[in-house]
């Protein structure tokens, strides 16, 4: 595992072309532990593609990836199996497979993965780490139901639960809150910010939503009062600087830097991801 | 034209590469021996009434035929000698294969189809384990192990079925005689040729279904091309290779 100061995750200047469509243009970010950047962009901005990129999902066509310390770009498929296992992903529907319980669902990293070796973690070992997973999203009782019998935002959570079932120190998320009413989608933030706040994981964060990102810039979950609470502005600076956010706009990024600088952008394009205040 | 043949070559290719791999993980870890075990339960257990009810049904159609043709010579004790080497060799393998592609292949096609189209198998392979190794292999080993057992089995259900049109229907033969003609009638040659095409067509089934799963584009709809593909390719090659195994038997 990487040493605390070390970057879980290092792009450098990375491009990749669909025909004559740039989906990432000379990327470049560090992502180290218990940090978050929140990435917003225009439809076929390049956010997924982004996110693929990093567990090797989409071969890129030049510039480097690093993963923990690996080089995705240059390893082949069964390596970059076991990297993989090492992060955890959340896809924009959830991702479940609808023919396996909520419970196999969550068991499944831990059953399935290469690198926990098959059969070695005994089955109930698995399924009392899934239950505590599944305890942290709030969804215990939904163990022995099916994904078809929940709701979008429940299997959303689900989805939380498989991702940080297996401790991931990076946790990826596609569009976590996309098509939620806020109250589902605000809990949802919640859970994605306890989970950087509890286990100190990196996350990297694809959300159309400025609410996702103000959650993760301007709150810390506080295990005591077991809520989210606002940050301060003294001492509390160091835990904003953590959270940066991106902008990308043709597979470029053509902004990278808190949240204050954020709002204060005068780029029209930048601007439209940004909802003020007195809106 | 060229094209056609290009895209044509191409996913021969694509097919031969799913096949290595598929077979290289047969000895790799992780070993998912509960998928193995489900898949032989899903493909042999499943699809034992079918080739039961065919295998006695085409002995019994084979029996009352060749009755009818071999009394013409009066050659009507050879009846067990007929059907038991055109069941052996040809048409126990062959019929089964074509149950269990119908059975199978399809279902196996659109299983992994409709996990393509969801995204299921690119969660999959996020999430860290090899699609190929999860879903290919254990459908691999369970359709090649379970084929020429269900083989046997219709060979067998098979020759009763000609025995109860011949003995006690038609009364052509005796009981002793029709069982130990059409036991003689085999030699090492059919039953090696016998046992090795449902072996081969079990590789094909499954590998054939996986393969078109694995490359539906397009949605529901695509789910349900690739269902069909899968089938007739399979069958088609069914037939192929049958023809090729004949062609090597029969020179031996």
């Amino acid at each position: 595992m990487a040493a605390p100061h070390e970057p879980l995750l290092e792009f450098k200047d990375v491009s990749l072309k669909f025909g004559d469509t740039w989906a990432l243009r000379n990327v470049s970010l560090t992502l180290k532990p218990g940090e978050t950047r929140i990435v917003f962009g225009a439809a076929g901005a390049g956010k997924t593609t982004l996110l693929k990129a990093v567990i090797g999902l989409v071969e890129v066509d030049t510039g480097d990836i690093n993963l923990f310390g690996h080089d995705v770009t240059s390893s082949k498929e069964t390596d970059l199996f076991v990297l993989r296992a090492r992060a955890g992903v959340l896809f924009q529907e959830g991702g479940l497979f609808d023919s396996l319980s909520v419970g196999e669902n969550v068991e499944y990293p831990l059953l399935n993965q290469k690198s926990n070796g098959t059969g070695v973690l005994a089955l109930g070992a698995a399924q009392s780490r899934a239950k505590d997973a599944l305890r942290f999203v709030e969804l215990a009782q939904t163990f022995d139901q099916f994904p078809s019998e929940l709701s979008g935002g429940m299997r959303r959570r689900v989805g939380i639960a498989r991702a940080i079932v297996t401790e991931p120190p990076l946790v990826l998320y596609d569009s976590p809150t996309a098509g939620l009413d806020p109250i589902t989608a605000n809990t949802i933030m919640a859970l994605v910010a306890k989970e950087r706040d509890v286990r100190n994981s990196a996350s990297l964060i694809v959300t159309h939503r400025y609410q996702d990102g103000e959650i993760m810039s301007d709150f810390r979950y506080d295990q005591e009062q077991e809520e989210l609470v606002k940050l301060g502005d003294g001492k509390d600076t160091a835990l904003r600087e953590r959270t940066k956010f991106i902008v990308m706009k043709e597979g470029a990024m053509v902004f990278f830097g808190t949240k204050q600088e954020l709002e204060a952008s005068g780029d029209e394009y930048v601007k439209r991801f940004v909802r003020h205040g007195d809106e | 034209m060229l094209d056609f043949l290009k895209t044509l070559i191409a996913s021969f290719q694509d097919f031969l590469f799913l096949a290595g791999r598929s077979f290289r993980n047969i000895v790799r870890r992780p070993h998912y021996y509960d998928d193995v075990f489900m898949q032989m339960d899903i493909i042999g257990v499943g699809s034992l009434p079918i080739v039961i009810l065919i295998g006695a049904f085409s002995g019994a159609i084979i029996a009352l035929q060749m009755a009818r043709a071999l009394s013409t010579y009066g050659a009507s004790s050879q009846v067990g000698t007929i059907v038991s080497l055109t069941l052996v060799r040809e048409l126990g393998p062959v019929l089964s294969a074509v149950m269990v592609a119908g059975r199978n292949a399809s279902a196996i096609a659109s299983e992994l189809g409709s996990m393509k189209v969801t995204e299921q198998i690119d969660a999959m392979r996020a999430l860290g384990t090899d699609p190929v190794q999860k879903l290919v292999t254990p459908r691999l080993i369970a359709t090649t192990l379970m084929l020429p057992c269900l083989t046997v089995i219709a060979d067998v259900i098979g020759l009763i079925g000609a025995y109860l049109i011949a003995v006690p229907l038609l009364k052509i033969i005796s009981a002793s005689e029709y069982w130990s003609t059409s036991w003689r009638a085999l030699v090492l040659n059919d039953l090696a040729q016998g046992l090795l095409k449902p072996f081969v067509f079990g590789m094909i089934i499954s590998l054939v279904g996986c393969f078109y799963g694995l490359r539906t584009t397009g949605g529901t709809q695509g789910v349900g091309r690739a269902v069909t593909e899968a089938v007739v390719a399979a069958m088609v090659w069914i037939f192929v290779v049958t023809l090729l195994i004949d062609k090597i038997f029969v020179g031996l």
